[in-house]
């Protein structure tokens, strides 16, 4: 088999994988939660939820840090996730062979830290920034400025990885997971390097970042039932769950994957981007910048739309975005959408931002492995203007040789991926 | 591999706006405001007419100054490369945008952070306040990818866009991954640059938890670390237009200038770890500096370092400090220490250029610009 693809560049191949979301601790607890059509969403117990329209979410909580805030606990799920793609892949543990790309929540400062500074201050009247800029000439809150800088999360997780040269952090939003896998996937193309580190991750559920959704109307307010909130393709779908998670894959030149004896779980075969200038949280109602990155995913790849056996969707569950990747979807893949499986994860998983991306390439990877497909859960009421099969409610065994993976996401992101168990030709 | 030169430079900053008045400021002191956050200098962002670069007043009232600077400064830079009416190229061009994140609503905050004290229920305060007083469309204006959507809604540039992060490191690196992209092959035509707004509390003060902040009248970048050092944050946005020398010369764009290589690493910091790292990263380079366009920040230990380095690096070489321009940018410091280099290579008073960035807190970089 050749190792390079049709365009003479060297093929990608995959690993090492590792996942954390609020289904589970590695890989395998949330694979056999996911293909058991059961959800990680729950009611939020991490903070007061009185006076919040969604109360609601797949937070991770089974993972304490000190302190408590997204930039940390982001830090520990790249950590453990990369912990187990690392080991996965039988590269040394602490001096990785290549680069780090890293898919990382915007952060900033949050409300225990800002009342620490206030309180710090003595300030007991009105408190202005003056005052918190008062109490930071102390000294005593040095280690802050590490922790919220942007560059930390991927610092840190390079110097336990020692992987090879300036770490990338990057965010295209909700597909941000997915750009880290193509900054890896180009970086092994052009030769720079023979191995990737592509890791997104996200734990921001706190107060302040479930509020700033929610007034963009973004989430879904069905907090009765927690575990049915997230319905992606429904009819009665209104809006997204958030949800944490951190995932990493080992990308390797498979030419030096082969020689070094390792297991290769997959291809990455292809990449497609394409921005949107429409509107700063909607897609252009053709949805022509979607259906641009799903074309070049596939020319990228080498397969032709005939050839994909399952979509892992972007599948938000927000009115919108369902309704533009179906139709995005039919455009390229034509009348076969109509009997092509497409899943998507979040039914279960909600929206883990920052790691979905990630998260849902390496349950595409595990599609292809296992040949089968988790389910899009909580599908009662069909949307009859999404005439798809969602593989509704329960997993299915298919025949499965190349995955298509979806993320779209707010300032007009759109960027696919093409997995194959082998590269076409094989 | 493919030469790949840059054609376009959009700049603004306290020295005003475009290239001209930032190479003629490259001797003087820049615009010093001591006033408004006092003890805090910073160099802040000479007026700017929005409408001449953001056309729609519904665009301008969605963003935040940050992006309205990165915005304005595309702008300039899509006009100085002769592209902003082809749509057909920008829907095919590329964008990569080293950015932070945006701005806060400081007196909700304070308001918040007054309550907080005495609520009974302090959790439940805090989403009352956040649901009733924060402003929906705030968000769009905070967050780190939305300076690049700005910049395909307003501009159109729709080839694909990312951001970024990681403070001075992503300004470099965006500039690297672009040229990688080019050189071999992937891709045409780039956007590429970064943005910010010093201008605001919450930036002063993770700097200032961190004791990175210079508290006295301006100084020179270089002479800061006998009185202790420290950084000026300045409020600066930088674009560069790069592409292949084949694609310019197509359509018949004039190149400014080339860009030879981009070397980035991250160091551990230790006494002596910057003098090695910019030495490693000059030799990878293997240019003959004629002039050096230094991202220092002022701080003590590693601006002294890199002076030394320097020494050996490129003898006899005028080093400019770009925060003695524009201050210190943060992820926009690398593009605009490009653009200054390009600047000085275009109107012949250099032929081979050193640009330095050593973070002030992690990661060095350095790029070589030579003549097109």
């Amino acid at each position: 088999m050749a190792l390079r693809d049709k365009q003479g560049r060297p093929l990608v191949a995959v690993t090492g994988m590792g996942v954390v979301t609020s289904l589970g601790q590695g890989k395998d607890a949330t694979w056999a939660a996911l293909t058991a059509g059961k959800s990680g969403i729950h009611r939020i117990n991490r903070f007061p939820t009185e006076g919040l329209r969604t109360t609601i979410a797949g937070t991770i909580d089974f993972i304490d840090v000190e302190p408590f805030c997204a930039p940390m606990l982001s830090e520990r799920l790249a950590m453990l996730a990369a912990e187990e793609a690392v080991g996965q892949s039988g590269l040394a543990q602490t001096a990785f062979p290549g680069a780090l790309f890293i898919a990382v929540p915007p952060v900033e400062m949050e409300w225990p830290q800002r009342e620490a500074l206030a309180k710090a201050s003595g300030q007991d009247g009105d408190v202005t920034y003056k005052d918190l800029l008062k109490a930071a000439a102390t000294g005593e809150f040095k280690k802050w400025h590490d922790l919220f800088i942007f560059g930390t999360v991927a610092d840190r997780v390079a110097d336990k990885f020692g992987t090879k040269g300036s770490p990338i952090s990057l965010s295209t939003a909700c597909s941000s997971g997915a750009t880290a896998i193509q900054l890896g996937v180009e970086a092994i193309r052009r030769g720079e390097t023979d191995a990737a580190l592509c890791i997104g991750t996200d734990g921001s559920v706190n107060p302040e970042s479930l509020i700033r959704f929610s007034l963009l109307s973004a989430l879904s307010t069905q907090n009765e039932n927690p575990e049915g909130a997230s319905k992606p393709f429904s009819k009665n779908r209104d809006g997204f769950v958030m949800g944490e998670g951190g995932a990493a894959l080992v990308l390797e030149n498979a030419e030096s994957a082969k020689a070094r004896g390792a297991k290769i779980l997959g291809y990455v075969l292809g990449c497609g981007e394409k921005g949107d200038n429409f509107h700063r949280t909607r897609s252009s109602p053709d949805g022509s910048p979607a259906i641009a990155a799903l074309k070049e995913a596939l020319d990228d790849a080498g397969v032709t739309p005939d050839d994909i056996d399952y979509i892992n969707a972007h599948g938000t569950s927000t009115p919108e975005n369902d309704k533009m990747e179906a139709m995005s979807c039919t455009a390229v893949l034509g009348e076969r959408m109509a009997t092509l499986p497409i899943s998507s994860n979040k039914s279960m998983i909600g929206h883990t931002l920052t790691a979905a991306g990630a998260v849902e390439a390496v349950m595409s990877l595990l599609t292809l492995s296992t040949g089968r497909i988790p389910p899009t859960i909580n599908y009662q009421v069909p949307d009859p203007a999404i005439p798809l099969d969602v593989v509704p409610n329960v997993a299915r065994d298919a025949d499965v040789k190349y995955v298509l993976s979806n993320s779209f996401g707010f300032g007009g992101q759109n960027t696919c991926l093409v997995f194959g168990a082998e590269p076409k030709g094989a | 591999m493919r030469d790949v030169v840059i054609t376009g430079i959009g700049i603004v900053s306290c020295a005003g706006e475009g290239l001209d008045v930032h190479l003629s400021a490259l001797s003087g002191a820049p615009n010093t405001d001591s006033e408004t956050f006092a003890p805090f200098p910073v160099h802040p962002v000479a007026a700017l007419e929005w409408d001449r670069q953001i056309p729609k007043k519904s665009d301008q009232r969605q963003m935040e100054a940050w992006q309205k600077l990165g915005c304005y400064a595309a702008g300039l830079a899509l006009d100085s490369a002769g592209v902003k009416e082809d749509a057909e190229l920008k829907g095919r061009m590329q964008l990569i945008v080293s950015a932070g994140g945006g701005e806060r609503d400081y007196a909700v905050d304070g308001q918040i952070l007054s309550g907080l004290r005495n609520a009974e229920n302090p959790g439940v305060f805090l989403n009352e306040r956040l649901m009733g007083d924060l402003r929906p469309t705030l968000f769009l204006a905070q967050l780190s990818n939305l300076l690049a959507g700005n910049i395909s809604i307003v501009h159109g540039v729709t080839g694909g866009s990312r951001t970024f992060m990681g403070e001075e490191s992503s300004g470099v690196d965006a500039i690297r991954i672009a040229r990688e992209r080019i050189a071999s092959g992937q891709d045409d035509i780039f956007l590429v640059g970064g943005a910010y707004n010093a201008e605001r509390p919450d930036v002063l003060l993770i700097y200032e938890m961190g004791g990175f902040l210079w508290k006295k009248p301006y100084q020179p970048v270089g002479s800061r670390a006998s009185d202790g050092g420290g950084m000026i944050l300045g409020s600066a946005a930088c674009f560069l237009v790069l592409e292949s020398r084949e694609h310019a010369e197509k359509r018949g764009a004039k190149a400014l200038a080339a860009i030879a290589g981009v070397a980035s690493d991250r160091s551990r910091r230790e006494p002596g770890s910057i003098e090695k790292a910019l030495h490693g990263l000059s030799k990878d380079l293997s240019g003959k500096p004629d002039v050096v366009i230094s991202g220092a920040t002022g701080v003590k230990g590693i601006t002294d370092e890199e002076q030394a380095a320097l020494k050996d690096i490129a003898p006899g070489a005028p080093v400019h400090a770009t925060g003695d321009v524009i201050g210190h940018a943060m992820e926009a410091q690398a593009p605009a220490g490009v653009a200054l280099a390009a600047g000085l290579i275009a109107s012949n008073k250099a032929s081979d250029a050193l640009v330095t960035s050593v973070g002030h807190w992690r990661g060095e970089g350095a790029l070589r610009i030579i003549k097109a």
